[in-house]
């Protein structure tokens, strides 16, 4: 599995306030909350990206509230990828749960910049900057989540277990 | 090599004799709870699993406190498919208006939740109980909606921080300033993925509001879980409030922490979380001239009975300062009744504060309490991010019921040893 995109690139403790603000959470449709996200932090990002772009930060992303809306607006809104030096922890399982890639990599978070084309190898772990034509290593899932993402998220690994 | 007081709960619950950090494990589940916003999510989620039934219907928690009563018709939808859902699945425990209550005060007030359980709750602050001697902590929709499914909920085993607590606190600092000192001191980030245990003699001068308070906000240090030794306090709370039957656990003698911390209550002052973290922490006499526009005293930090007396007890007989907005919301119907009977209701009517049923509302910029542009509010909630209770250029200062009672006065950013004179 790979992705390739521009990047959007923000700081410390990106808060789950500003990916997605509680005046929005009266509706559950990725759909629609993908129209709002990171609204609070930079009102254009919706505008701004495309399909398939990355989202970079420093340490804590998605710390705060556990509304899962969080990673499902960034997911429905087309993001390929978080990549961080570390992501809060409700953030980070609700993340893998939905079927959301995201990698920490704190080479990564910190060396690139806002606009810089990036791909990854999720098989490898490896971070390509296409821009400055270097790579960093992100470290892997261990096998217990692996198995999660492969199954598209918890949901279709339960139905799965459950059905047996 | 020895286990944490959190460790052990989890092996336990697991089924296993001993595990360790950093070990991923499928945990039993005592409790599964959610609350109008994050369980409009599960829902569909739980369906997809093809799951005809909650796995326990004595074990599954729906609180519709966050919109409630509802905000708008968006709001009144999601708690109208949250009610069908309890209906259906027959839950014992589902809390709507009349008998709702902010979930981390409802919870251990109904006796819900008691000592050595496992729970999860889609809803970050879950991590209150913690105070009552269980592991418990906050994970989002999908985890809520396969542990209402399985029973079941993966988890990776932390390490922990261990805070050490002595010394007597002074009159006016509480629970909330002991969390708010901690976060200053360790960050926002200063316990990511661990737990926060919290032991020592000082333990004891901590009321159970105190700890649920400081449990409850160890998520705002990046927290797994904040947990407390079981002691005479707790078992009497717990007797007090339910009839399940608990266990006891406690960390081994010789257990593990990644770093050990002394908090000497007697040196804490009462604090205040500048915006927009709660790491920005600077004692009540470092705080200067902050001039504010609303105060809100209530929430799952501090909506509890004690935290109302403190308010009251500041504000009676005073007049809150001419625009400044006091809004204050008791944290359940119990709580509320309990201010009425104590006089509390009018002391806060005659000091120009409003008293609202329970709610969230403000505290996450719901309803209730939204800022302006420009606006600053002192507030005993437990988040300052940016746009948190309104607009993003608002700002909330995080203090405790006394401080926020005392700013109401001044109109400004006041300690409560200052309106003795």
């Amino acid at each position: 599995m790979e992705a390739k995109g521009k990047v959007f690139k923000y700081g410390d403790n990106v808060d789950t306030d500003v990916i997605i603000p509680a005046r929005y959470l009266n509706v559950s449709s990725g759909e629609e909350l993908a129209k709002y996200c990171m609204i609070d932090i930079d009102p254009d990002f919706v505008n701004n990206m495309n399909k398939g772009d990355i989202i970079v930060a420093t340490k804590n992303f998605g710390c705060g509230s556990s509304r899962e809306h969080a990673p499902l607006a960034i997911k429905c809104a087309g993001v390929s990828c978080v990549i961080a030096s570390t992501f809060a922890r409700i953030f980070y399982r609700n993340a893998i749960n939905i079927g959301m890639p995201i990698l920490e990599c704190e080479e990564a978070a910190n060396d690139i910049e806002n606009g810089n084309e990036v791909s990854i190898n999720f098989d490898t772990g490896v971070i390509t900057n296409i821009t400055k034509n270097k790579t960093y290593q992100a470290q892997a899932f261990p096998e217990f989540i692996k198995k999660i993402m492969e199954a598209d998220g918890l949901v279709q690994q339960t139905k799965k277990r459950l059905s047996n | 090599m020895g286990m944490t007081m959190t460790q052990k709960i989890l092996a336990a619950h697991a089924g296993m004799d001993c595990v360790s950090a950093g070990q991923l494990i499928q945990s039993k589940l005592d409790i599964v709870m959610g609350n109008d916003i994050t369980t409009a999510v599960a829902i569909p989620e739980f369906k997809k699993t093809g799951a005809k039934e909650v796995f326990d219907k004595d074990k599954v928690v729906v609180v519709l406190d966050h919109f409630t009563p509802n905000k708008d018709i968006k709001a009144a939808e999601q708690c109208k498919s949250c009610r069908q859902f309890a209906y259906d699945t027959e839950i014992k425990n589902f809390f709507d208006v009349g008998e709702v209550g902010i979930e981390h005060a409802l919870l251990p007030e109904k006796g819900i939740v008691v000592p050595g359980d496992v729970i999860i709750g889609a809803d970050s602050h879950t991590c209150t109980y913690g105070a009552l001697g269980a592991f418990s902590t906050g994970i989002g929709s999908t985890d809520m909606a396969i542990g209402m499914a399985t029973g079941e909920c993966w988890f990776k085993v932390p390490s922990a921080i261990k805070f050490n607590i002595i010394g007597k606190p002074s009159k006016y600092v509480s629970g909330k300033d002991v969390i708010l000192h901690i976060i200053g001191m360790i960050g926002v980030d200063g316990a990511l993925y661990k737990s926060m245990e919290f032991t020592g003699e000082g333990i004891k001068e901590l009321s159970m509001d105190d700890r649920f308070t400081i449990a409850n906000m160890a998520i705002e240090a990046g927290a797994k879980n904040g947990i407390f030794p079981v002691d005479e306090l707790t078992i009497a709370y717990t007797k007090e409030h339910s009839t399940k039957p608990y266990t006891v656990y406690e960390a081994d003698a010789d257990a593990v922490y990644d770093e050990e911390y002394t908090i000497d209550l007697s040196t804490l002052r009462p604090t205040v979380a500048f915006p927009h973290l709660p790491e920005n922490t600077k004692t009540v006499d470092e705080a200067g001239e902050v001039k504010i526009d609303q105060v809100v005293i209530g929430s799952c930090t501090n909506g509890r009975f004690s935290d109302m007396k403190i308010a009251a007890d500041i504000l009676r007989g005073k007049k809150v300062a001419k625009g400044v907005r006091t809004i204050i919301i008791p944290a359940t119907q119990k709580i509320y009744l309990d201010c009425v009977k104590a006089g509390y209701v009018e002391d806060f009517i005659n000091a120009g504060a409003i008293f609202s049923t329970p709610t969230c509302g403000p505290c996450l910029g719901g309803h209730m309490g939204i800022m302006a542009a420009g606006e600053r509010c002192v507030s005993t909630t437990n988040r300052n991010f940016v746009g948190r209770m309104g607009h993003t250029e608002s700002e909330v200062y995080l203090a405790s019921p006394a401080v926020a009672a005392a700013s109401a006065i001044a109109g400004k950013i006041a300690s409560p040893e200052e309106l003795e004179g």
